[in-house]
């Protein structure tokens, strides 16, 4: 084989594959901190049975979670001009990626605080804590503490997932890849590129979210 | 100008979908039986097979299934293979079902209490015995739950192959789109079509777990 390899490229394009870094990391963070909300408030109605929100909730959970990424990502973009919701590429692919970690997030925190024990709310009560009192320090936070992994493994894999944002050429880092191998013809070498930039990147923020769960949830309140 | 009727975009929409079943059949199987190899070398005695296995599984899990199937896509036919989208598709969604599926299991293996193991050592069964007889029947009891729910993974994995331009419910959705301009109405019937595939699966799923959930606890 005489292919020689050609890496070059990317001192070129550096500014390119920075903008496409910074713009999935925009996507994960955000798409991850409003979807855990939306999914925490998912977990309270689903857990107290809040009608009429907690079926509404249920059927939002299982539509995202039954059907592909990219799919809803056409319904949105493609679809929803013909009900006259326009949107730009960019708020299609944040809704999007905010919407699916919500259905995800909603069902692994639920889980997390069904398993709250049961002794532990009527301690809480015996002890003169407020029904908010109860719900932050015995339900939530523990819960959060339990299900933390869960939730930092579905961001990654939502930041994986974004991937296919470039469909509809929300400018994120595989549209740069797409963008700079139709420039240079070196379709392999860029992709290898960006599949080890992905990498890196999981590695990373599988890290920093291990570090806010260390710092921001596992620790106690103090005494 | 040619018109669709609702049902010639059905009709089509069907031919996808019976694609998309097939790949995802294909998919899961094989990389079953992939991820079975990588389990047992996972869980070896030995540190090589153990850190190829590991590494493997990483690389899998930590990049993007778009990548990795453009990756194989481009980087055989660097190798001067001419791939056709459906063998790139169904080789990328096989060894990402591999690497998962490999990972949920080793999950189960290890989470049989050492004194199991312990135990089987002490009736004098060898490793394989041991595996055979007491690890892999209390963890396969385990594994089938999440195992169901990784197969909705790898049906909405397979939408993700439509970009490298296999034909299955995601790519014939976009055809008919473009075709007719309906994307509401095409988009919504692509997703009621996985809805229909999926959900049985996570719904069976779910009721496995309860019922795995029910017997540990009574």
């Amino acid at each position: 084989m005489t292919y020689q390899f050609d890496f070059s490229f990317i001192y070129e394009y550096r500014a390119m594959l920075a903008h496409g870094i910074a713009y999935t990391v925009y996507l994960t963070l955000v798409g991850g901190t409003v979807g855990t909300l939306i999914g925490t408030v998912g977990a309270i109605c689903r857990t107290w049975d809040i009608k009429p929100f907690a079926g509404l909730y249920q059927c939002y959970v299982e539509l995202f979670r039954n059907t592909p990424f990219l799919v809803q990502l056409f319904l949105i973009f493609f679809g929803l001009p013909s009900l006259g919701i326009r949107m730009s590429e960019g708020q299609a692919a944040i809704l999007a990626i905010i919407l699916n970690v919500g259905a995800y997030s909603t069902e692994i925190i639920r889980a997390g605080l069904q398993a709250t024990p049961k002794g532990q709310i009527e301690a809480a009560q015996s002890l003169a804590f407020t029904r908010w009192q109860i719900f932050f320090y015995v339900m939530l936070r523990p819960a959060l503490r339990k299900v933390w992994p869960a939730l930092s493994s579905q961001i990654v894999i939502s930041m994986l997932g974004s991937a296919v944002c470039s469909q509809i050429s929300a400018e994120e880092l595989t549209f740069v890849a797409n963008f700079i191998q139709s420039r240079n013809f070196r379709a392999f070498e860029t992709y290898f590129l960006t599949t080890a930039i992905y990498f890196a990147m999981a590695f990373l923020i599988r890290q920093s979210l291990n570090l806010i769960g260390r710092y921001a949830i596992v620790r106690r309140p103090l005494p | 100008m040619m018109t669709f009727t609702l049902w010639d975009i059905v009709r089509n929409l069907l031919l996808g979908g019976a694609l998309t079943l097939l790949l995802s059949m294909v998919a899961f199987v094989l990389g079953g039986l992939a991820a079975l190899a990588l389990l047992f070398a996972r869980i070896a005695k030995h540190r090589p097979p153990r850190g190829l296995a590991q590494i493997y599984i990483e690389i899998f899990q930590g990049t993007p299934l778009l990548l990795q199937l453009f990756t194989l896509f481009f980087g055989l036919s660097l190798l001067g293979l001419d791939v056709p989208a459906w063998l790139a598709a169904g080789v990328g969604l096989m060894l990402f079902s591999s690497a998962y599926l490999a990972e949920i299991w080793r999950g189960c293996v290890e989470s049989v209490p050492r004194g199991q193991w312990e135990a089987g050592a002490s009736l004098a069964l060898t490793y394989r015995e041991q595996m055979r007889h007491v690890i892999l029947p209390q963890a396969m009891r385990m594994a089938i739950a999440p195992t169901v729910g990784f197969a909705v993974q790898v049906v909405k994995g397979t939408a993700v192959t439509s970009i490298i331009g296999f034909a299955e419910l995601t790519k014939t959705g976009s055809m008919i789109a473009n075709a007719t301009y309906q994307p509401f109405l095409v988009y919504g019937l692509v997703a009621i079509g996985y809805f229909l595939l999926c959900y049985p699966l996570s719904w069976y799923a779910q009721r496995l777990e309860r019922r795995l959930y029910a017997t540990r606890t009574n």
